[in-house]
């Protein structure tokens, strides 16, 4: 990273350490981290074959550092797994190396090789991009590796579905969610018992709103992909979307040229699918500010969604995260 | 704008602060130290709960653009508001609930305003989901029970509120919605206020805050409703903002943390790895380990980026400790001196959740704490309708059940009632064949005490409460046969400690057999029980400095000994109101006598079970010779002289 993240390392730490801490009520980001953790521990301590799921955006970077801090002195005591899509940013496949070997954990790396075989891309094949990248590729690689419990970045406030997901999620030995068939959690008693074959998706930071993730960044000083900070990019406009173009795969049409706007990220994914916002948030609380003063939501600038109000929970049916 | 120009209107109120546009980072600063509220919204299907929720998402500002055009389309299509924006419709989010229009599962949903975050548990309002409700519940520190104003207090209000108060949240909010239906009536409001009072107090709520509002209007909710200039008192997002959170109440108390993982990454390092339920820790503090007893010192609270100097109630951190000793995930680590009790049988309500009814005998696992150990159930003592609080007759639990249920676990488990800590008070049972949670449980007390006992360490002593009764503790107790007149004294003699201004009371032996003991009969083995019993709650009483009067046969000098010996010295007077057995008979006031010659009662004593006269009383009042007045007399100068 450059000369933005190491400045807000340095004013990030120590704000959840010993001297905020008297008689007095935690703040927000204090219970949210605790509880975090206390879930971490949850699963490490009943799990045969854990895994986090790490996609490299800032809620994997978050998620990665709370597991930092939940079992410190000792590394995180499970891999991490990327099921890559091969259409990632390439600034992101950097911090992806250079975070898990900060951490000292294996990094896993799963390709569907069906769609690898097909050449499925998101110019040329829709939705199926997904479908077969994501959706397959996830549960091959729990099944390859035989994972019974894996760890993901979802947050209950990204979309109305998610509101209802509960921190322990059952999944079938077909990995398909049943939202009939959870479990209660209360206090914070969590039931972590399954059946041969089931498997849990456990979510972490579930109550952490995109402020608070934010925030704890921030405080913090945790590293992350350098495209959510404004510079500029070469970019083409399609379907009212600024995309980025990050390699020579990206299909121009005939006269399309890219221009070099200054554009940030507020949400990253595939390349092709992924919108940028034009801005010139160049560091972290120029990014909050600005995030504070938007009046759009976060997810609309992935093309995942647009399809219908409902589309997220199909998906999460199917399997996809 | 003033926040009074924007009552009733749709536009959003709180107002954002200028200081994100100004200077993010004092805006930063200023954020990072704000706290953090769950609350729980309930109400019956048509309150309005998820309005009001949507509403005060809605006012502040949590909203976004795209969001408010997906709603417009959305209450045009699917709305309830006329092609008005249907706040609802922002909060309810499955597909299939949405086309039903119910809300059928628990919802989070998360705003902040500049002094706190909230996370809101929507639970509905269906009859079959007490399940929800309570799930809901447990996390929260504060409630929101809505009323429609049109319909005031009903079955389902009852319900809701008997739940909040089961799952021990102090904090509740009345909200009563709707008032723009009826023309903002303070009447109406007052009238429903004075209908919950009633039944608050019914079910022991010590308080609660009213609030008129309107979810959909957004009277009250962020800004004062300009329709109700007559409510004085804070609006619901202004309450929400200064209510207190429950973790600053758990600091206060004794340090309790369950071990959830135990860090070894190497041979040099041990760490107990949990979040600590209640108290505070620092390095150096003493410690034990239960249930072994085992104790030792606090070494370090290890921490990345540095160790920590102290931690307190809801922190996650690891302690290493300054001996090795035996500690593993399902223990508990309290303070030394003031350990919590460790048992393995429990008196505790049940909340059943599963289709599959309770079995009673049927070994379920129980999670409590870090620990889950295997857990049988008795046949519920009753059964509890949550629309009546009747207690009712049942063999079982079924789903949505609640009932009060004795627990035993195969090992004794550190615990504390939950109405003291629900952190190790509260537990789970997992059903061993489906992995299903079945119910949730909060316990009441220890049935029998195991062999680790640890008794509190009180401040306000046994002497503090004698000396601010300006008195000595003391438990008279009246020994004699039926009849002999021990009640007639007894009851004398505190009316004459009465007047001259000592707490006294009395416990009579008939009394005490319609409640407490209840339960016992008349043989030996329960004459024996029904004295101890006695002796204790007469012990008790004198803790809190009373002089205890008690009026029973207790024929068994052996017992009476006991009772002797569990007072502190000089505390115990043993009263023999010396009767012959012809004298008693004769008199035959309750005309037992006549019944257990008739052989009508067995084991009555002096007839067919022995009496044994004390051999050294502290005093005898021989009732052929004295008046009752006169032995009262006499026996209140022996209490006075000691």
């Amino acid at each position: 990273m450059t000369t933005r993240t190491s400045a807000t390392a340095g004013s990030g730490q120590g704000t959840l350490s010993p001297d905020s801490f008297s008689r007095s009520t935690l703040t927000h980001l204090q219970r949210l981290e605790a509880e975090s953790i206390h879930i971490m521990r949850e699963v490490v301590a009943n799990a045969e074959n854990p895994v986090m799921l790490y996609s490299v955006g800032k809620d994997s970077a978050c998620m990665l550092h709370l597991a930092k801090k939940a079992f410190y002195p000792a590394p995180p005591p499970f891999p991490l797994l990327h099921v890559d899509t091969t259409w990632k940013f390439k600034a992101m496949y950097d911090l992806r190396d250079k975070a898990a070997k900060d951490a000292g954990m294996e990094l896993l790396v799963h390709h569907n090789p069906e769609a690898m075989e097909k050449g499925i891309n998101p110019f040329d094949h829709g939705s199926l991009h997904t479908d077969m990248w994501k959706t397959e590729g996830l549960k091959q690689a729990l099944t390859k590796y035989n994972f019974d419990v894996a760890f993901g970045g979802a947050r209950r406030d990204e979309e109305k579905s998610r509101a209802k997901e509960r921190v322990f999620s059952f999944r079938t030995a077909n990995h398909r969610w049943d939202p009939k068939n959870q479990r209660p959690e209360l206090w914070k008693l969590y039931n972590t018992r399954k059946a041969k074959g089931e498997s849990i998706r456990v979510f972490p930071i579930s109550n952490w709103t995109e402020l608070d993730i934010w925030q704890y960044i921030h405080l913090e000083g945790i590293e992350i992909v350098p495209l959510y900070f404004s510079a500029p990019r070469p970019t083409v406009e399609r379907n009212g979307l600024l995309i980025m173009v990050d390699d020579e795969r990206f299909p121009l049409q005939p006269g399309e040229t890219p221009v070099m706007r200054s554009i940030r990220f507020r949400t990253l994914g595939c390349y092709p699918l992924t919108g940028a916002v034009e801005s010139e948030a160049q560091t972290l609380p120029e990014v909050i500010q600005e995030m504070l003063l938007t009046t759009t939501s976060e997810r609309q600038g992935r093309a995942i969604d647009h399809d219908q109000s409902a589309s997220m929970e199909k998906k999460k049916q199917e399997g996809y995260f | 704008m003033t926040a009074e120009m924007n009552a009733g209107s749709q536009d959003p109120v709180y107002v954002t602060d200028a200081l994100i546009a100004e200077d993010i980072d004092a805006y930063l600063l200023k954020h990072q130290h704000k706290t953090m509220l769950r609350f729980i919204t309930c109400g019956s299907v048509d309150d309005g709960k998820s309005t009001l929720i949507g509403r005060l998402l809605y006012d502040t500002k949590m909203i976004f653009e795209d969001q408010l055009a997906s709603l417009e389309h959305d209450s045009k299509a699917v709305g309830t508001q006329g092609g008005d924006i249907d706040f609802a419709l922002l909060v309810d989010g499955l597909a299939a609930e949405r086309e039903q229009g119910i809300t059928i599962d628990v919802a989070y949903r998360f705003f902040a305003t500049d002094k706190r975050k909230f996370i809101v548990a929507d639970t509905p309002g269906h009859e079959q989901y007490t399940r929800n409700m309570v799930t809901g519940a447990s996390t929260a520190d504060l409630a929101v029970i809505l009323i429609d104003a049109r319909q005031g207090v009903l079955t389902q209000t009852r319900r809701h509120s008997y739940l909040v108060q089961l799952l021990g949240i102090r904090n509740v909010v009345l909200a009563i919605n709707k008032m723009d239906l009826v023309g903002y009536s303070q009447e109406r409001f007052y009238e429903i206020v004075k209908d919950y009072s009633h039944f608050a107090q019914q079910i022991g709520m010590e308080s609660f805050l009213p609030i008129p509002i309107s979810g959909l209007k957004g009277d009250n909710i962020a800004a004062r409703s300009a329709g109700m200039p007559w409510y004085q008192g804070p609006t619901l997002l202004q309450h929400l903002e200064e209510a207190p959170v429950n973790d600053a109440r758990m600091q206060d108390y004794a340090f309790r943390m369950p071990v959830q993982w135990v860090n070894r990454p190497n041979l040099d390092f041990r760490g107990f790895a949990g979040q600590i339920g209640t108290g505070t820790v620092r390095p150096g503090d003493a410690i034990r380990v239960l249930p072994s007893g085992k104790t030792t010192t606090v070494k370090q609270i290890v921490a990345y980026g540095g160790n920590l100097d102290q931690a307190v109630a809801g922190q996650s951190v690891t302690l290493t400790f300054a001996d090795e000793i035996d500690c593993s995930r399902g223990d508990v680590i309290v303070q030394a001196d003031e350990p919590c009790e460790v048992a393995d049988q429990f008196e505790a309500t049940l909340v059943w959740m599963d289709e599959h009814a309770m079995l009673p005998g049927r070994p379920y696992l129980l999670k409590i704490g870090t620990q889950t150990v295997t857990a049988t159930v008795t046949e519920p003592k009753y059964e509890v309708n949550v629309n009546t609080l009747e207690h009712l007759a049942s063999k079982t639990l079924g789903l949505n059940a609640i009932g009060v249920v004795n627990i035993s676990t195969d090992r004794a488990i550190p615990f504390e009632s939950y109405g003291v800590n629900p952190d190790l008070g509260g537990f789970i049972l997992i059903d061993r064949m489906t992995n299903a949670t079945v119910a949730a449980g909060m316990i009441h007390f220890a049935l029998r005490r195991s062999q680790n006992i640890h008794w509190q360490a009180v401040d306000v002593n046994r002497e503090a409460h004698a000396a601010l009764k300006n008195q000595k503790a003391a438990v008279v107790w009246f020994t004699g046969l039926s009849g002999s007149g021990k009640s007639t004294i007894a009851n004398l003699v505190e009316k004459k400690l009465h007047a001259l201004g000592k707490h006294t009371f009395l416990l009579d032996g008939d009394n005490v057999r319609h409640g407490l003991n209840r339960d016992l009969g008349f043989t030996d083995a329960d004459r024996v029980e029904n004295i101890r019993r006695v002796g204790e709650v007469a012990k008790l009483m004198t803790d809190a400095g009373l002089i205890v009067l008690t009026a029973f046969i207790s024929p068994f000098r052996s017992e009476r000994r006991m009772v002797r010996d569990l007072m502190a010295q000089g505390e115990f007077l043993e009263v023999f109101v010396d009767t012959p057995l012809d004298v008693a008979e004769a008199r035959d006031v309750k005309g037992l006598y006549k019944k257990a010659r008739a052989g009508q009662l067995k084991n009555f004593t002096g007839i067919d079970s022995p009496y044994e006269a004390p051999e050294l009383a502290d005093v005898t009042v021989n009732t052929v010779e004295l008046s009752a007045e006169e032995a009262a007399e006499r026996i209140v100068e022996a209490i006075l002289a000691r």
